[in-house]
């Protein structure tokens, strides 16, 4: 559009960007308070209340909590589920979305209902973790994966972005006497790198956040990843339900340990975000419209 | 392929014809028999992971024991069923569920129309990206982090919206434990976590809005909210019904985690919704069955909303979502 130079025209760019500057800020200042917060010392966070910029640094929480290995373990934890996981994810929904793409496949259509179908209806929860159970998958961190390993929206939008890819180069492929798996992983995803940064970031962020499957298949606490963990740490301790609390002579942590808890399970998003940022907004928007 | 036309046809009674071309769908069943190969994981994944789960639901008909299986336990009808609409807890809790998703449509539905719009008339492309950046954030966050921020920042002890309340000379709010405050902060969160992400289809769609037509309005001496008005919320008004029909589809379908972390034994009456309700009476309980009728009701009543939604607004001329 065109600039408007009229004085209605710019009183309305001028309402229009002091609204957004706010509304961006009120979204990033509860995160930059925590982060803050994390950072110095809970006597300056009791005297100051709302940190921005920490007058005293310190590094106390952290040492605090790094000073067991069960932050550790459960990092660790998260940290091999979400690599596994969305590597694992991500193969077995380029194969299946590949398979789908291709319009000579004899009943793709079906499986494609049947896909869609799985949106729309769904066994829920009690049937699921029957089924979960069943498998043997109770305390194991397959089950952290297995259940969710393909999500059908990823699959479709994957899907849709294959079928755009003009099918010549595919037969030329095929004459210089590539097969299927070849097209596939020499053409077709070399050229959908910003659909697969972009689901791959979605499978990364939902197995980093991984919170319902782990409390309802894991009952082993040793095995808990850090979302289980922070909430351990932050919801239950802050006299919520005490009845839940495993021993209340045991003061609540305080607050900068809490805040500092709460960072480092945001941390990695937080670094893989600017990365994957440019692709995903493209990627998305791709999968979205055209599907 | 040399091997399928050489070999003999497994149907030779067949007609001529017939017999051709089912051949020929073998030959090309044949010749795709690498892509069927790549479909076996996905197809795997969906059959037990989906497909399963869905024949399991038969269990809300039985008395579900979990030492005798599905094959061995008995059949009970509509027991289960029955229970559920006399339950004076059920009926609390639709009620709840009910008057969450409500809120979700009132107060967050039209948040990301209205953010994509302003985002939209923002001029310069470095303030749109970084304000894009900053509001889509959170989306990235798990809600056990956000429901930690809030914690964090609404504790009565040295919260920071406590201690702006103090400082106001107002008195302390125990916003966690308080049954006034759990819907107001659970809308809050939503929108907080989940306005920025949204605008993204909106932006997408009125990328796509003909220039000619701001150009054309503004000759006719539409101003900016005119063109808005007559032009960009038109142009997206079909956006605008897909996302409003997908969500009606889910209205019980609040997802779990979020009312499930905000949850506690005071703010029960009104945060209990229905996934955390089967969570409880299945799981922690072992009322296998009737949570499993309770979630299929669930289930059962979105895939209704969708279908029928989805019929309306093919009959007022719109697109539908399928």
């Amino acid at each position: 559009m065109v600039e408007d130079r009229t004085i209605g025209g710019r009183i309305f760019a001028a309402v229009n960007f002091t609204l957004l500057a706010l509304i961006a800020l009120v979204t990033v200042l509860p995160f930059i308070h925590v982060v803050a917060g994390s950072f110095t010392t809970s006597a300056e966070l009791a005297a100051n209340k709302f940190v921005l910029i920490p007058k005293v640094w310190s590094f106390e929480a952290y040492k605090f909590i790094f000073s067991t290995d069960t932050i550790f373990r459960a990092l660790g934890v998260s940290i091999g589920v979400t690599l596994i996981g969305t590597a694992f994810s991500m193969f077995i929904t380029a194969l299946m979305a590949y398979g789908l793409s291709r319009r000579d496949l004899d009943g793709r259509n079906v499986i494609n209902f049947l896909v869609v179908f799985t949106m729309l209806f769904h066994g829920g929860m009690i049937p699921t973790f029957l089924v979960v159970k069943e498998l043997g998958l109770i305390d194991s961190y397959a089950a952290l994966i297995l259940p969710s390993a393909i999500s059908a929206f990823n699959m479709i939008i994957l899907k849709n972005f294959f079928q755009n890819i003009p099918e010549g180069l595919e037969e030329s492929a095929k004459i210089d006497g590539c097969n299927d798996f070849g097209i596939l992983f020499r053409i077709v995803l070399p050229l959908s790198l910003p659909s697969i940064a972009t689901i791959s970031l979605f499978y990364a962020v939902t197995y980093w956040n991984t919170y319902m499957s782990a409390i309802l298949y894991l009952d082993d606490s040793a095995k808990w990843p850090i979302q289980v963990l922070l909430r351990q740490i932050v919801v239950l301790a802050s006299g919520m339900d005490y009845s839940s609390s495993l021993d209340a002579a045991v003061p609540p942590p305080d607050q900068t340990i809490k805040m500092a808890v709460i960072v480092v399970a945001t941390l990695p998003i937080l670094m893989v975000y600017p990365f994957l940022q440019k692709h995903f907004a493209k990627g998305a928007m791709l999968g979205s419209m055209k599907g | 392929m040399q091997e399928v036309t050489a070999q003999p046809s497994a149907i030779p009674e067949l007609e001529p014809k017939k017999y051709k071309s089912s051949s020929e769908l073998k030959k090309r069943l044949w010749r795709n028999k690498l892509l069927y190969v790549m479909l076996i994981p996905g197809v795997l994944f969906f059959v037990i992971f989906k497909y399963f789960p869905m024949y399991g639901l038969v269990i809300s008909f039985q008395d579900y024991k979990p030492y005798q299986g599905i094959l061995g336990s008995n059949w009970v009808g509509l027991e289960h069923f029955k229970r559920l609409f006399a339950e004076p807890d059920f009926l609390n809790i639709l009620g709840n569920t009910l008057i969450l998703f409500g809120m979700n449509i009132i107060f967050y539905f039209p948040i990301p129309i209205i953010l994509a719009l302003m985002l939209n008339e923002l001029r310069g492309t470095f303030f749109k990206r970084l304000f894009q950046t900053l509001v889509y954030l959170p989306h990235f966050m798990s809600w056990v982090i956000v429901v930690s921020i809030t914690f964090v920042m609404v504790t009565m002890d040295g919260g920071i919206i406590n201690e702006l309340l103090v400082y106001f000379g107002l008195p302390k709010v125990n916003f966690l434990l308080n049954p006034d405050w759990f819907r107001p902060m659970y809308i809050i969160q939503v929108i907080w976590r989940e306005a920025g992400w949204g605008t993204i289809i909106y932006l997408a769609a009125i990328a796509a809005v003909d220039p000619g037509l701001y150009e054309a309005a503004r000759m006719d001496g539409a101003g900016r909210l005119r063109q808005v008005w007559h032009i960009t919320l038109p142009a997206i008004r079909s956006v605008i019904i897909t996302l409003l029909i997908l969500k009606i589809g889910s209205v019980l379908d609040l997802g779990f985690e979020h009312a499930y972390l905000l949850l506690n034994s005071m703010n029960r009456e009104v945060a209990e919704i229905i996934d955390t309700y089967v969570y409880t009476a299945g799981l922690r309980q072992g009322q296998f069955s009737y949570s499993t009728a309770i979630g299929f009701f669930k289930s059962v009543i979105g895939l209704i909303m969708v279908m029928s939604v989805n019929k309306l607004s093919k009959k007022m001329g719109e697109e539908g979502v399928y």
